[in-house]
């Protein structure tokens, strides 16, 4: 049994070194000048220079990209969770037609592909003059990632007993400030899963962003890459340094925060 | 990629399921009001305008924009390319499907297993799921280099061009995507793993169970609730996949890599064909919610089954 658990412990660590690949690949190219990487593309670099990556970061406006990419992911989440667990109490707690109907409305949501209003919404926001903006992309993935969050809110919400609010309000509080006060602290474990899954996914969209922001000089860090990788396709040394630092943020929240990140993840079986 | 979940948290303390409301102490329907608007506004208004708009030759510039019944659906059982890339978006989302749950389950056994390394694989394999799919393209792309130097190629010895056969790009693409995700469909089965109860496992033991029977009649029963979800992540990011395709190849070499989200995009974007993109929108909106639905009742009734 031991020398079983051993063996796979091997195949293991044998598999995750060849999943690495690409990521040393990555890596070491960022590494290099362009003579060590025509000579030797695959070894270690020698000497490593970080010349690439300065360049990079200015060549791929990284620093105006990565405070976009935040003000978006930030705005948008906020809206999310207010406006998603406002009306998820109201979904979860009525047991009226129109309450039904209403929570397989948002439901629906999830199942639309977004390419077939695309059109119809980039007139309206175009007509709005919000094409080029942060605001229109806020309100874009707030209400795009509705009912995902409503969803998961609602179901936590029908899980946790009333008593917590009626209890709020035979003290005289109002559902306002029952939901505010009691309730919501305690949607604590389901708002960190819809704060790390919507997080992941405004944080790395990629159509919306080219369309809406393409040009503006409020791109977000997915569409810089792009512009910036398809102006200096040839140069790999400064495009994966470009790679390297655009990725950096979010794999780094991700290492500090793996835990939460993975139970956020897999969640949808413990139920 | 749009993330679907079940409900899953233990809130505190979980007790009253669907008691019901004393009168007055049911919140106000203005609570979902501002939701509703939003939603509305963003998903559902142009959901149904998209919709009217498939039945149209609507080319995006100005009013002009006339009804045509059914012949933007007649046109593009008609448009090899569009035909052609519903075949592909078929493909590859069947290959992504089968390729990552298939690596996702064997890497969640492995990890599983009480290894000392076990913390930081699942971290390894997990971690190119939280970075932007475009990122990942790029890098692949240099990976898929017919250069036979460096990439893939150099570290084989092959002399393969990944992107540039056409009858190879299609399954590269699903390579790329599975090497990114399969670390999504682990945690998913781990999380179905940690469920199975040890008991169960030394019953089987006890009665003679080996290796294999005791996964083929204890834990995979139990894993269906995470092959739902695992099937359904992968259907449908499958169906809808755009950005790995636009960053690495573009739909290209000739069409050989076209999913119906790029031919989408390029019926409206670059052609203005803004009536007919929508109609082949409507398609891929009609597949999704087919394959959900299909997969959502079948295995749910193999769940109830066992």
């Amino acid at each position: 049994m031991r020398s079983r658990t051993f063996l796979l412990e091997i195949v293991m660590i044998a598999v995750a070194v060849a999943f690495l690949f690409p990521v040393y690949a990555l890596v070491t190219l960022s590494l290099k000048d362009p003579g060590q990487i025509s000579q030797a593309p695959l070894a270690l670099p020698n000497p490593p220079t970080t010349a690439n990556f300065g360049e990079a970061w200015s060549a791929a406006a990284l620093g105006p990209s990565l405070m976009n990419s935040t003000v978006i992911t930030v705005a948008s989440l906020i809206a999310l969770i207010g406006l998603g667990s406002f009306a998820a109490y109201f979904l979860a707690r009525t047991a009226t037609r129109l309450g039904y109907a209403l929570y397989v409305l948002f439901l629906l949501g999830i199942v639309l592909p977004f390419q077939l209003g695309m059109i119809p919404l980039y007139g309206l926001v175009n007509d709005l003059g919000l094409i080029g903006t942060h605001t229109g992309m806020i309100v874009f993935y707030t209400g795009i990632q509705l009912p995902f969050t409503v969803f998961l809110y609602t179901g936590f919400i029908r899980a946790l007993p009333r008593e917590y609010a009626s209890a709020a309000q035979i003290d005289g509080a109002s559902h306002l400030t029952a939901f505010t006060k009691v309730v919501f602290p305690l949607l604590r474990p389901i708002t960190g899963t819809v704060l790390i899954l919507n997080a992941v996914f405004i944080w790395n969209d990629f159509f919306t962003p080219l369309l809406y922001l393409g040009g503006s000089g409020f791109e977000t860090v997915p569409v810089s890459v792009f512009a910036f990788v398809g102006q200096y396709v040839s140069d790999y040394g400064l495009v994966f340094a470009g790679l390297v630092l655009a990725a950096l943020p979010i794999v780094a929240v991700f290492l500090v925060l793996q835990k939460y990140v993975i139970k956020g993840f897999s969640s949808g079986l413990k139920g | 990629m749009t993330l679907t979940t079940l409900p899953v948290e233990t809130p505190p303390a979980a007790r009253t399921r669907r008691a019901r409301p004393l009168a007055g102490l049911s919140p106000s329907w203005l609570f979902a009001v501002p939701a509703l608007l939003v939603y509305a506004a963003v998903v559902l208004y142009p959901s149904v305008v998209g919709v009217v708009y498939a039945f149209t030759d609507w080319s995006g510039v100005g009013e002009d924009m006339s009804f045509v019944g059914l012949s933007n659906f007649q046109a593009i059982l008609g448009d090899e390319q569009v035909m052609g890339s519903l075949g592909n978006t078929l493909l590859l989302t069947m290959a992504i499907l089968v390729v990552q749950n298939g690596v996702g389950l064997l890497l969640a056994l492995g990890v599983h297993a009480r290894l000392k390394s076990r913390a930081l694989l699942r971290v390894v394999f997990f971690a190119p799921v939280v970075v932007s799919p475009v990122m990942v393209a790029f890098l692949w792309k240099y990976v898929y280099t017919p250069d036979s130097s460096t990439g893939l190629n150099g570290l084989l010895g092959l002399e393969v061009d990944w992107l540039g056969d056409p009858s190879v790009a299609l399954w590269s693409i699903a390579g790329m995507v599975v090497w990114q995700y399969a670390g999504y469909s682990m945690v998913i089965f781990l999380a179905g793993l940690e469920g199975v109860p040890k008991e169960l496992h030394e019953a089987a033991m006890i009665d003679g169970a080996g290796t294999l029977q005791r996964f083929r009649y204890v834990t995979w029963p139990l894993l269906a609730p995470a092959l739902t979800i695992n099937l359904m992540l992968s259907t449908i990011g499958g169906l809808k996949l755009f950005d790995q395709v636009f960053a690495a190849t573009n739909g290209g070499p000739g069409y050989a890599t076209e999913t119906l989200s790029t031919v989408l995009y390029k019926q409206a974007f670059v052609f203005g064909k803004f009536g007919y993109s929508t109609a082949i929108a409507l398609v891929l909106a009609l597949f999704v919610a087919a394959v959900s639905l299909i997969q959502i009742s079948y295995l749910r009734s193999r769940e109830v089954a066992q």
